[in-house]
């Protein structure tokens, strides 16, 4: 039983950080209808960024996480600008933005690459000093608990602020009908760039727990998550931001469950994978997903 | 980062050119006394440049020994260094030219066994002697009776790791824990299989993961629930770290010791691991700290000449040109290649910085391998 709920923590863990990368991608994805490809390479830098200002400049993890994540957030606006953009206006735009952040995603690689070099790297040792809580035969470290609740508070937060918050109504406002909002008086492009910002801010702040719980970065790490990411959102249904973390969890405990019964990982694709087609089939929007129609 | 490689390939480019300058000068100096060609093929650059670097360190360093020790009379070695560009096809090349055109006595290399398997069948068709110093993959010396090798292979470096371990540790259950989707980590997790059974350890549980996995925990968490009183892995050093580092965060106590294949045997793991790679085991061919005269003579000549301790590979070079030389000044001339080949067989018992080495019948190298222990950050010697 001990063992059980051992396996339950440790995948609760995961999916969170899967949930939190999630979130990001279907925020676009519910705004714009494009598939940002270009995530999990920001997902990369913002680790790889936090990474380095610790270690080279110096900071300590609390002053290098805020600053990681702007600059990731950062890294959105550039993929607005860069990629999406220009050829929002165009027929195929659809299409043409999905192979634009491909592009996007290999410079932002081959920039980590040029910087970091390939070498797997991790947070110096004492960036984080974890207790380890041992309770009831289950063994947890601080360091768990807090990125599963800084994970949950970046999620709890962005539900909320796109449900209460002036800019949070324009972003589902557009994300429900561009046009409307347009004709609304709503600053479109600004309200796009400002999803990126916050998707992309939330990607680099997954990559960073990711970094400081798994000790190994690379500039290719991002390419680990970055089909669970798309399996999970088409999960939780497509654009739907509780639907993100639910799938995110359901992805997570999946994947434990099936190395821990089969003591093996090569199933463990297989079977969260599995999960997925079957619920495309079941239940085509996904677990939370209402059928058109987006909650942004 | 760029223009570091760059200035360390001009640098290379030009050490190149003094060896080959001080080639040509040995050349006219020497001619009174007798003198033997060896052809060196090591990656100097692709993939594995980063090994082929330091074997040349240490042929060098031997060699330098060698023909200063040989006076005027004595056998002088003239070492002719090529790069065997981490691929079969540039191997290839750099055979046929020492075999045709240089006309060497013996050839040293090359560092890769792809590459060797191509390669060597191209010395053993010409009947030229090989020496692998590298080479650790399964039927390289199997090409034919010319080839030799004095790197251990796994076969011979698990079983011994496990022995060692289990008469310090007292070990009886252990769990396993490999990646299965790689021909290294998999061989290794193989000769881990069958050691324990001939040492009468108990595998209460084994787990696998893929190569690129970072989450360890689920087989981990398994592994910690059946208490076995030490985990053996087979993984690559990037693996490996996350595991060493994720069993401790998962509370699996220090007094359960990770026991590792040859995948550890790299730095990275106490840089990846940090502390939690203290007490980590793991055999290995070569420590720099073995504490024979004869090596700890050539840890300190190698640190004078090129200002860092040497590596495992720096070390089988240099073993690999002492153990040619034996064979080189036994043969009456240096064009005799079966002489030599046939000197290089009876070699038996001879003291290296490896340590006492042998050649078997198969000509693979036999000799006593090191177990090692990481203790503050670095390899130490945990038995022998």
């Amino acid at each position: 039983m001990n063992l059980f709920l051992q396996q339950l923590v440790n995948g609760l863990f995961i999916g969170s950080v899967y949930g939190l990368f999630a979130v990001g991608y279907t925020l676009v994805f519910g705004v714009l209808d494009i598939l940002n490809l270009a995530h999990p390479a920001v997902f990369t830098l913002g680790g790889l960024t936090a990474l380095w200002l610790v270690e080279t400049a110096g900071l300590t993890i609390f002053q290098a996480f805020p600053i990681a994540v702007l600059i990731a957030g950062l890294l959105g606006l550039l993929l607005d600008r860069v990629a999406f953009a220009p050829l929002r206006h165009r027929a195929d735009t659809y299409f043409s933005g999905l192979i634009s952040s491909i592009a996007m995603a290999i410079m932002f690689e081959s920039v980590a690459l040029g910087v970091f070099g390939a070498h797997t790297v991790r947070f110096p040792a004492n960036t984080v000093t974890p207790t380890i809580w041992r309770f009831a035969g289950i063994t947890v470290t601080s360091l768990q608990v807090e990125i599963v609740l800084v994970a949950f508070l970046l999620m709890v937060g962005l539900t909320q602020f796109l449900k209460h918050s002036r800019t949070g109504k324009a972003i589902r406002a557009v994300a429900e009908n561009e046009r409307m909002a347009r004709l609304l008086g709503i600053h479109v492009d600004r309200i796009i760039a400002f999803t990126f910002f916050i998707s992309s801010a939330l990607g680099g702040a997954a990559g960073i727990l990711f970094g400081l719980y798994f000790d190994a970065m690379s500039p290719d790490m991002g390419r680990s998550i970055e089909l669970k990411g798309l399996a999970v959102i088409v999960l939780g249904g497509m654009g739907s931001i509780p639907g993100a973390i639910a799938g995110g969890l359901a992805f997570g405990l999946s994947e434990v469950l099936t190395v821990a019964i089969t003591g093996t990982s090569n199933l463990r694709d297989a079977v969260a994978f599995a999960v997925l087609f079957a619920i495309l089939l079941l239940r085509p929007s996904g677990i939370l997903g209402r059928s058109r129609m987006r909650e942004a | 980062m760029q223009k570091n490689k760059q200035m360390m390939w001009m640098g290379i480019a030009v050490l190149m050119s003094l060896t080959l300058l001080l080639t040509v000068s040995t050349e006219f100096a020497a001619a009174a006394g007798k003198e033997a060609k060896i052809g060196l093929a090591f990656s100097m650059t692709g993939a594995a440049a980063g090994y082929g670097s330091t074997q040349k360190n240490g042929v060098q360093l031997a060699v330098d020994e060698i023909n200063a020790a040989a006076g005027a009379d004595g056998l002088k070695l003239i070492p002719i260094f090529d790069d065997d560009a981490s691929t079969p096809q540039q191997g290839v090349n750099v055979f046929n030219k020492f075999i045709n055109a240089d006309k060497v006595s013996l050839i040293i290399g090359p560092t890769l066994s792809n590459t060797a398997q191509v390669s060597n069948r191209i010395a053993q068709q010409a009947g030229v002697p090989v020496l692998g110093i590298s080479n650790t993959a399964k039927g390289i010396t199997e090409i034919g009776d010319f080839i030799f090798r004095n790197s251990l292979t796994e076969m011979v470096v698990i079983p011994n790791t496990v022995k060692v371990a289990k008469e310090k540790l007292k070990i009886s259950k252990v769990a396993v824990l490999y990646g299965n989707d790689d021909a290294f980590t998999k061989a290794g997790y193989e000769a881990f299989k069958i050691a324990l059974q001939g040492a009468g350890i108990t595998i209460i549980n084994e787990q696998t993961f893929a190569k690129g996995d970072r989450d360890f925990s689920p087989q981990l968490t398994q592994i910690k629930s059946q208490n076995p009183d030490a985990i053996v892995v087979s993984a690559l050093v990037e693996e490996a770290s996350g595991i060493v580092s994720q069993a401790r965060k998962l509370d699996i106590p220090k007094s359960v010791p990770i026991i590792g294949g040859n995948g550890f045997n790299s730095p990275g793991l106490m840089k990846n691991a940090g502390d939690a790679a203290e007490g980590v085991i793991v055999g290995a061919a070569w420590n720099t700290s073995s504490s024979s005269s004869l090596n700890r003579k050539f840890v300190e000549a190698y640190n004078n000449k090129y200002g860092s301790l040497p590596d495992q590979f720096a070390a089988q070079a240099y073993a690999g040109v002492y153990i040619a030389y034996q064979a080189l000044s036994k043969a009456p001339s240096p064009d005799n290649h079966k002489a030599i080949r046939d000197a290089l067989a009876q070699i038996k018992g001879m003291n290296t910085v490896l340590g006492n080495f042998s050649f078997t019948d198969g000509r693979d190298a036999d000799y006593i391998p090191v177990v090692q222990i990481v203790k503050d950050g670095k390899f130490a010697i945990f038995g022998e």
